[in-house]
């Protein structure tokens, strides 16, 4: 394969499949000078230079008079409707998690009825998912786009796809989509609450799952766009997270998962000394940065050290009076609590982690659903992401120039999502990495890492239990923690401290074969991720 | 042919089973880290496999754990089965101490943070939380068919890692006398020098004798210091509390005397109650029976983690009856421990003034002293001393350890 190197030194292919792939060249490179202060134009081809079909949303129209036909009574009676066929993308998103019913059920059906070669495109799998591994290796799934995490992530490491995925972060997945480079044949979306129109949203019904943002470029775009339902209302359903006149059909189906494993109680604050101490030590150098202060922003994600950070902050925000305008992604029942507590002005959420999220989603105004394109569209004059102080994010692996990995472990295998990391981290005026500097004897500081998912370039800090690394892009930073009296290390320094813990682990033996590229949010291809040789098993599912 | 096992499956630990037989060794090593460690966990296995000169079939399941961890489980395996190591420890060894600072009587002992001693991954970090005195634990927390392996893991930490533990003191609790593994615990423990041993269950002066003879014995084979070693009895069952005076002052070695609530309780038959009433008397006896020997006396834990409001309330009651310092079971609980049992930036004012008086009085020739209408006599510039003292001992060590204090 014709390849070339991008400005991360990584060897990237010029081409997947027709597509002609574009190497990455910085995190910015992609716009042209700024037409506005702070904001820039996309060059290239297409309309807004973001894709070469740059279609928009998907026309449609009615052919007579009165309410569109829309419900069908059965799972065949809409597969014989739909227009299917081999070769064809199918998308999916997760707000049902690891309770979702809907992509096995719809993938098993259009296999059964005989179409192969599919190219699925969900915005993330859980475990749940792995039962479409066997569709992995039979054949019938040829590729991801989008998302891959646990049993398919590792299946597409053992090269059982016989196509090359393509990964992408939350924002980059709806420019693809909304761009055309993700043309979507069908989009299956499995909702909570819908009426027969296809008004959809997902904070009421017995399967509530909080906001439905993720579908939304989905419904917009896809050339046949499907509800699939457990919460049938008469219309109009409202809210209307998905529109009705996106929609082409409407199926109502006893359940679309199960309630315990969408969203379950409230989520625990960790006891794991460890991840409290990084916590803690994040919060202290968002106070040595000056970030706490009245009106500022956050985004923490759902992990054990994501929201002892959370609680840590608060614990700031409440001894120092002061109140934070906003807190963005992921909704989870500890910033409710901020919420009610007065101490945040609004929540911006994506998705809910838990049940607390999703009441307080349903009934609190202060707590406003979001969608992909508002969240992290890279493609938009700004998104909400690009209103953060601070974003704190995870890593399996970051390496001497601050690359993250987040899709890949140190062994190699494909196991996780970017999930919104990239846009995060991007977009916020400051993002740092919380992590242990080793988990389970893995050291995560690596010369270079095995995958790169995010540029270092916009990573500005490294949080670990053994000290703080700062980019050194950031001179301000690090002058700032010096006289906030932080522990500042140098990364070099810290990789050091963690190998004279665990040693030097070996490199994993890989083959030359692409399987998957990583993708920037702006298109161009980061980096790839290869197939391992045979002889490395997996060793099961692993969690940050 | 039997099975020798030892270690667990699990988060950075590994099990090992061993069966000797054959005239060579077949090592199987599986692990959820093979493609990065493999190599490194099987030449740990080797190496001390061969330390043994054990033949057979040795076989390791693991998931991450390090290499010292690895060696342990092995070498508690080969024992097991009943084979006596032929080459000494390298690097390690009983011949080359660890790097570690001597243990000292005086230094701040606000908290001692207790760690199950079997488990391999809970030390690696337990320097981070900056608390004055990790204790890792070969009673309670060790099941009886344990204790052998846990003696072995900690041994191997205590020679390999002394900088695991960051600025804090290291001490063993070793079984009590009463059960079959507390000599076999010194003999396993002793030569890899730990500041400190704690010596559960202690009930009389003849108890603390029996240790001190036998840690002299071991001091003495290991060519260590005599008296290098330092005691911090536990005194928690009603007869201990009885003989407080005695054992406090039964040994030159004695450091500390703690108390243990959880097994007084128990012993007395009562619960905790709202404001640990029952504990108040036996607490008293303890801080009395210390001071008189010239040692410190410190509390019993508080087993509820989650609650940190209850933590201060009983650390403060701990320190109005003269305890300096308090047993803790999470990391969680230090900054509270530590703050109660730290002077006061009040009562470090206080003693500056006290002092000051005190010098210009004798700057200006008078006899006698006085602060605020009270006469300053010598009790009241000792406190104040030792105000300070603490306080600039305490504001050293939390200026050299960032991460001090943090939680």
């Amino acid at each position: 394969m014709p390849s070339n190197v991008n400005s991360l030194g990584r060897p990237v292919p010029d081409r997947i499949g027709e597509r002609a792939m574009r190497p990455f060249a910085g995190a910015f490179a992609l716009q042209a000078p700024p037409a506005s202060p702070g904001l820039a134009r996309a060059r290239g081809p297409g309309p807004r230079g973001l894709g070469p079909r740059g279609l928009g949303p998907r026309m449609r129209g009615q052919a007579s008079r009165g309410a569109p036909a829309k419900l069908v009574s059965s799972w065949d009676e809409l597969l014989d409707r739909l227009d299917l066929y081999d070769g064809m993308t199918v998308s999916f998103h997760h707000h049902l998690r690891d309770g979702d019913a809907i992509i096995n059920e719809t993938i098993s059906r259009i296999i059964a009825r005989g179409y192969g070669d599919l190219v699925i495109a969900p915005t993330a799998l859980f475990p749940v998912h792995d039962r479409l591994v066997p569709f992995v290796e039979s054949g019938a799934i040829s590729r991801i786009e989008g998302s891959m995490n646990g049993a398919v992530g590792a299946a597409c490491s053992r090269g059982a796809m016989r196509g090359t995925s393509i990964l992408r972060s939350h924002g980059g997945r709806c420019r693809a989509v909304e761009s055309g480079e993700l043309p979507i044949d069908l989009a299956v979306i499995a909702a909570p609450c819908a009426d027969p129109f296809g008004n959809a949203n997902g904070i009421h019904g017995k399967s509530a799952c909080g906001p439905l943002a993720y579908p939304v470029p989905d419904s917009l775009c896809a050339e046949q766009v499907v509800i699939v339902t457990d919460g049938l209302v008469p219309y109009p359903c409202s809210p209307w997270s998905i529109r009705g006149g996106n929609v082409d059909w409407v199926l109502e189906v006893p359940s679309i998962g199960d309630p315990a494993r969408i969203a379950s109680g409230t989520t625990r604050l960790t006891r794991s000394p460890t991840q409290l101490l990084i916590a803690e030590m994040a919060a202290r150098f968002a106070e040595g940065m000056g970030i706490i202060r009245d009106g500022f922003s956050f985004q923490a994600g759902a992990g054990g050290i994501s929201l002892a950070a959370v609680a840590s902050l608060a614990e700031r925000m409440r001894s120092g009076g002061v109140k934070a305008s906003f807190a963005h992604g992921g909704g989870t029942g500890i910033l409710v609590g901020l919420l009610e507590e007065g101490l945040l002005g609004s929540i911006l959420d994506l998705q809910s982690f838990d049940l607390d999220a999703v009441r307080s989603c349903r009934d609190n105004p202060r707590h406003i659903e979001s969608t992909p394109f508002t969240s992290y569209g890279p493609q938009g004059a700004g998104c909400a992401a690009s209103m953060l102080d601070l974003s704190i994010l995870g890593a399996t692996e970051i390496d001497l120039d601050f690359n993250v990995n987040v899709n890949t472990h140190s062994d190699g295998w494909l196991l996780h999502g970017i999930g919104g990391h990239q846009d995060a981290a991007a977009a916020a005026s400051c993002c740092i990495v919380t992590s242990p500097s080793f988990r389970k004897r893995i050291p995560i500081i690596r010369e270079r890492v095995t995958t790169v998912s995010c540029p270092g370039e916009v990573v500005d800090a490294l949080v670990t239990e053994r000290g703080i690394a700062i980019n050194p892009r950031r001179g301000d930073l690090v002058e700032l923690a010096k006289r906030a009296g932080l522990p500042v290390v140098e990364i070099g320094q810290l990789m050091e401290k963690a190998r004279a813990i665990t040693g030097i682990p070996d490199e994993p033996e890989f083959r030359d074969r692409i399987v998957a590229v990583v993708e920037w949010r702006d298109g161009s291809v980061l980096d790839v991720v290869r197939e391992l040789d045979s002889k490395q098993e997996w060793p099961g599912e692993r969690t940050e | 042919m039997s099975v020798f096992l030892a270690g667990t499956k699990g988060k950075s630990d590994c099990l090992v089973a061993f069966e000797a037989g054959g005239p060579r060794l077949e090592l199987h090593v599986k692990s959820s880290v093979a493609s990065l460690f493999g190599r490194a966990i099987e030449a740990a296995a080797r190496k001390e496999a061969e330390a043994f000169g054990a033949t057979g079939r040795l076989s390791i399941e693991d998931d991450g754990a390090l290499d010292y961890v690895v060696a342990s489980r092995v070498e508690a395996a080969l024992r097991a089965a009943g084979l006596v190591r032929a080459a000494p420890i390298d690097a390690h060894g009983k011949g080359s101490p660890p790097a570690r600072a001597e243990a000292s009587r005086d230094r701040p002992r606000r908290s001692r943070l207790y760690l199950p001693g079997n488990q391999g991954e809970l030390p690696i970090n337990a320097g981070l939380f900056g608390a004055d005195c990790i204790l890792l634990d070969l009673e309670d927390s060790v099941a009886e068919d344990r204790k052998a392996e846990a003696r072995i893991l900690v041994r191997r930490l205590l020679e390999g890692f002394s900088d695991f533990f960051g600025g804090s003191e290291i001490a063993v609790r070793v079984n009590s006398l009463s059960s079959p593994f507390a000599m076999d615990d010194l003999a396993e423990i002793v030569g890899a020098r730990p500041h400190c041993i704690v010596l559960p269950k202690c009930e009389s002066s003849s108890d603390i004798e029996a240790w001190d003879r036998e840690v002299l014995r071991l001091e003495s084979s290991a060519g260590m210091r005599a008296g290098s070693i330092l005691f911090m009895p536990i005194v928690e069952t009603a007869k201990g509390v009885a003989n407080a005076a005695d054992i406090a002052s039964a040994s030159a070695r004695n450091v500390s005397l703690c108390f243990g609530g959880e097994d007084y309780r128990r012993d007395i038959r009562v619960a905790r109650g709202p404001a640990e009433e029952e504990i108040q008397v036996a607490r008293s006896l303890i801080v009395l029976a210390a001071r008189a020997a010239g040692i410190e006396a410190q509390d019993t834990v508080f087993s509820d983690v989650d609650d940190l409001v209850g933590l201060e309330a009983s650390a403060r009651r701990a320190r109005s009856l003269g305890f300096s310092g308090k047993g803790l079971i999470h990391p969680s609980q230090i900054g509270i421990v530590h703050r109660v049992f730290s002077p006061s930036a009040q009562e470090v004012a206080g003693a500056r003034r006290v002092l000051e008086s005190l010098a210009a009085a004798v700057a200006e020739g008078r006899g006698v002293a006085s602060l605020d209408g009270a006469m300053i006599d010598a009790p009241v510039a000792e406190r104040a001393r030792r105000v300070l003292v603490l306080a600039g001992v305490l504001e050293e060590k939390s200026g050299r350890k960032g991460a001090r204090d943090a939680i």
